[in-house]
């Protein structure tokens, strides 16, 4: 296919800003009718920032949108919508509480006038779009009832049903089996045929150059590299994705862990639709020592830090630090008794927007500056937070001002910063390095590092490989709730740990 | 030289912005002032002591709520039940005073006033505390919960004495329990025994929300639940608290009412809640938790209380008064909103040029 000039939507030089972090900057986009045009990126590079965009999710902070030689403005999905723009987002937004035909035509319901909604009619059409799909799945059924494969392909028939001339796929293929992307495959053919302008979005490099036909390449909220899919190899990808300068991870020092401060024996949480999110996982981390822990989106690594800091009410299993069994099932304690959690979700679960900087880092040590059993000395507390801002170098003119008004990298380090000074043994991390730059990136790793070799044992999840190889003091992975392997990072190669990543959802299958 | 008069036209639009913002943050303050001001102009006789300790002794009765009902939003939650609280802690006030409480066998056990103020204040406390469980343990939304103790307490109010109005709270030499009106209209250094009450529950506040732990998470728990929970905060203990002293602070009103009237009517304190609430919203507490100062409350339930008394004063009647003081507070809330807008958006735009 030549390099066509036929372009139905453009983005010129948007930003936009979220507190905390620049998402996109000056950023630039063609999509091209009837064809696949491919976006990828690193986490946080901005990509699924600049489909809320065009999905009409978030406004750019500055920029413009052009569709068919005209300005537009797309200030709500429903604008969107009415440009002929759809969306399947990478996390499932389908109303659980409603039928998998109601979701697909929510909005836009079939109605018998006066009669109300016609169900009946609702629930043939969308099989015929699950059909199509090859689904398996029956338009009746409640959407919370399905499996999260086939809650994305809901989705994916919702967003095919909207007759779309633009239509964005973020991730689509992260929850799918492969019979089923190649299923997925041919429907985006046909609609490609239909001269629908797709967006694709994936972290799956083979599948990108097998789809693709025009390729966006995004890093750190700047376009880096556009092309033609036929005329690039992956190896190209990759470079423009991360850029000539290798990432900064922090040395490697070494310095031999000590003895097991933390274990866990056959941590189970079942799920609600059966299965187990975290399947009899036992692990142990040594003192000094950091354990990656790898795994695909699902894989039940967050969960199993929630398990640990006693957030889940059933879960089954044994949690020992420095050798005594945890007793309850309470975080307060879990803090007392030497654990401490970096949640993957900073904004929801890590910082309180409302408070300053210094507020959020002391909030779970308040305890420690605490005279005649009561009262805060402010004295001690401000030093603390100071010795805080200082270990961490994060980068605060002012320690009382709105922690929303820092980078997404010294937030995340408030929250660290948060975590330590309750004075941890054992700290959880959940994806530490996401949505925060490069350099407030190679920032945390640096810390880590150095906690590491000051004693402190460190858990940390990630589903970025690179990441894990070069963090790791050892490396475990997790797929599908189960812990597959647990491998010294020596011993260590990319295509062991990718294959083990897939492990769980090859033998569910097979038992399927 | 175009780029050059750009900044310098964006520079102008931030720190106007920021001018702007810095004028919303203070606007209790110039709300306090302007009624004031305005009144002392309009209101005869609005300036003179006898007229100032009148209305800061209306005003304190709406400050004590609002300090509850400060915490209570700061949480995340709403506390409808303290007008009813009000009201039944007045009756149960006088009913211990005039009737005592009837032991089998015929006895019956009166209590001095101390004990009776201490007793009063336990039941408010309980009923904060039947707010609090509900909301932390069964789960119910504070203002489905705090609405069904606000028919409850009142309904008991009532029950109490038929409806009837239990007048002449005097106690009875040989029984001890003389000297309630002392509450309500006994006066310190000129101050109304009150108005320092308040005083002293407002320092204790305002002290508790900086320097006491427990003080602290209020704030954590209305600006991120998911997020205190995850610190380790016991968030359920955070709003059991909040409630309970929201009830303690509506004892306190109910008591006060009483001793100023000498009488218990059950009917006491109805649509308090809602002063309250203005009082804190007015005074800068935001109504999605997280954000409020005591102080700001404090301005917040003058300035109502002045509005009130200064529109009396000038005789403006009391339908157009409740229409002013809706108006009032409609406006506190646009403001409010308002000055978040802007907030966010400088910052973000700072941020978008700084890229």
């Amino acid at each position: 296919m030549p390099e066509t000039d036929d372009v139905i939507l453009e983005l010129k030089d948007i930003t936009k800003a979220y507190s905390g972090i620049v998402a996109l900057k000056k950023a630039d986009l063609k999509l091209r009718r009837g064809a696949v045009n491919v976006l990828v990126g690193e986490n946080g590079a901005g990509k699924s920032t600049m489909m809320r965009i065009i999905a009409g999710v978030e406004r750019p902070t500055l920029g413009e949108i052009w569709m068919d030689g005209e300005r537009i403005q797309l200030n709500s999905p429903a604008d969107a919508v009415r440009h002929g723009i759809g969306i399947v987002f990478q996390e499932l937004n389908l109303f659980g509480n409603l039928s998998v035909a109601e979701n697909i035509f929510a909005t836009r319901e079939i109605t018998r006038g006066l009669r109300g909604i016609d169900h009946k009619a609702q629930v043939e059409k969308a099989n015929e779009f699950l059909n199509r799909l090859e689904a398996g799945i029956s338009a009746d059924t409640l959407a919370e009832d399905l499996p999260i494969g086939q809650q994305q392909l809901v989705e994916i028939a919702r967003a095919v049903s909207l007759d779309t001339r633009i239509l964005i796929m973020d991730e689509p293929t992260s929850a799918l089996s492969a019979a089923e992307v190649d299923v997925l495959f041919r429907v985006i053919a046909d609609l490609k045929a239909r001269g629908v302008a797709i967006v694709y979005i994936s972290h799956r490099l083979e599948e990108l150059m097998r789809i693709g036909d025009y390729i966006t390449v995004l890093k750190d909220g700047q376009i880096t590299g556009h092309a033609m899919v036929k005329d690039i190899d992956t190896r190209w990808i990759v470079r423009s994705m991360i850029g000539s300068d290798a990432k900064d991870f922090a040395k490697q020092v070494e310095h031999e862990p000590g003895e097991e401060v933390f274990r866990t024996e056959n941590i189970c949480l079942p799920r609600a639709q059966g299965g187990y999110a975290v399947d009899h996982v036992s692990i142990g981390v040594r003192k000094g020592e950091i354990l990656g822990i790898y795994g695909l989106m699902g894989a039940g690594r967050s969960e199993l830090f929630e398990c640990i800091m006693g957030r889940h009410e059933h879960y089954t299993g044994k949690i020992f630090v420095e050798g005594d069994e945890l007793k309850g099932r309470d975080t307060t304690r879990r803090i007392r008794e030497g654990l401490a959690l970096i949640p993957e979700d900073r904004q929801r679960e890590g910082l309180v927007q409302s408070m300053s900087i210094a507020d959020n880092l002391s909030m779970a040590s308040l305890g420690q500056f605490l005279k005649a059993g009561f009262h805060i000395d402010l004295k001690l507390e401000k030093s603390a937070i100071m010795e805080a801002i200082r270990n961490l170098s994060i980068k605060a003119k002012n320690p009382d001002f709105d922690v929303t008004s820092m980078s997404g990298g010294n937030q995340q380090k408030v929250v660290i910063g948060k975590a330590l000074m309750t004075g941890p043994k054992v700290l959880l991390m959940d994806e530490p390095s996401r949505g925060i730059d490069v350099g407030a990136k190679a920032d945390v790793f640096r810390t880590m590092r150095r906690l590491a070799g000051e004693g402190l044992a460190i858990l940390f999840s990630t589903s970025d490989l690179e990441e894990v190889m070069a963090l790791s003091d050892r490396i475990a992975v997790m797929s599908n709730g189960r812990l597959v392997t647990v491998v010294d990072r020596r011993d260590a190669t990319e295509e062991m740990i990718v294959s083990a990543s897939a492990e769980g959802h090859k033998t569910k299958r097979m038992h399927a | 030289m175009t780029t050059a008069t750009q900044t310098a036209a964006t520079g102008n639009h931030l720190s106007t912005g920021a001018a702007l913002l810095t004028l919303m943050k203070l606007r209790t303050f110039i709300a306090l002032f302007a009624v004031i001001i305005f009144f002392s102009i309009f209101a005869p006789n609005f300036l003179s002591t006898a007229n100032m300790i009148l209305m800061s002794k209306h005003a304190t009765q709406n400050a004590f709520l609002a300090i509850g009902m400060t915490f209570v939003i700061i949480t995340g939650g709403i506390d409808l039940s303290v007008g009813s609280i009000v009201g039944l802690c007045g009756m149960i006030a006088g009913g211990l005073i005039m009737y005592g409480v009837a032991l089998p066998l015929g006895y019956t056990v009166y209590f001095n006033i101390v004990e009776v103020a201490i007793i009063v204040m336990v039941v408010g406390i309980l009923i904060g505390a039947i707010n609090g469980l509900l909301i932390t343990r069964l789960n119910v939304a504070p203002f489905i919960a705090t609405l069904g103790t606000l028919y409850v307490a009142r309904g008991m109010a009532l029950l109490y004495s038929d409806g009837q109005t239990l007048p002449n709270l005097t106690g009875r030499e040989d029984l001890g329990n003389q000297g309630f009106s002392y509450l309500g209209s006994g006066s310190i250094l000129g101050l109304p025994v009150s108005v320092w009450i308040l005083i002293v529950v407002a320092l204790g506040a305002a002290y508790f929300a900086r320097f006491v732990p427990l003080g602290r998470h209020i704030f954590a728990v209305g600006g991120n639940e998911r997020a205190s929970r995850m610190s380790g905060i016991r968030v359920n203990r955070v709003k059991m608290f909040v409630y309970m002293f929201s009830g303690f602070c509506a004892a306190i009103v109910g008591l006060i009412i009483s001793s100023e009237l000498m009488a218990s009517h059950p009917a006491t304190g109805t649509n308090l809640e809602l002063n309250a609430i203005a009082a804190a919203v007015l005074g800068g507490t935001s109504m999605s938790g997280g954000r409020g100062t005591i102080g700001g409350t404090i301005i917040g339930a003058f300035v109502i209380g002045i509005l009130s008394d200064g529109l009396v004063m000038m005789g403006v009647s009391s339908f157009w008064q409740m229409v002013i003081k809706g108006l009032v507070i409609i406006v506190a809330v646009v403001v409010d909103q308002a000055q978040r807008r802007l907030q966010q958006r400088v910052t973000l735009m700072q941020m978008a040029k700084a890229g």
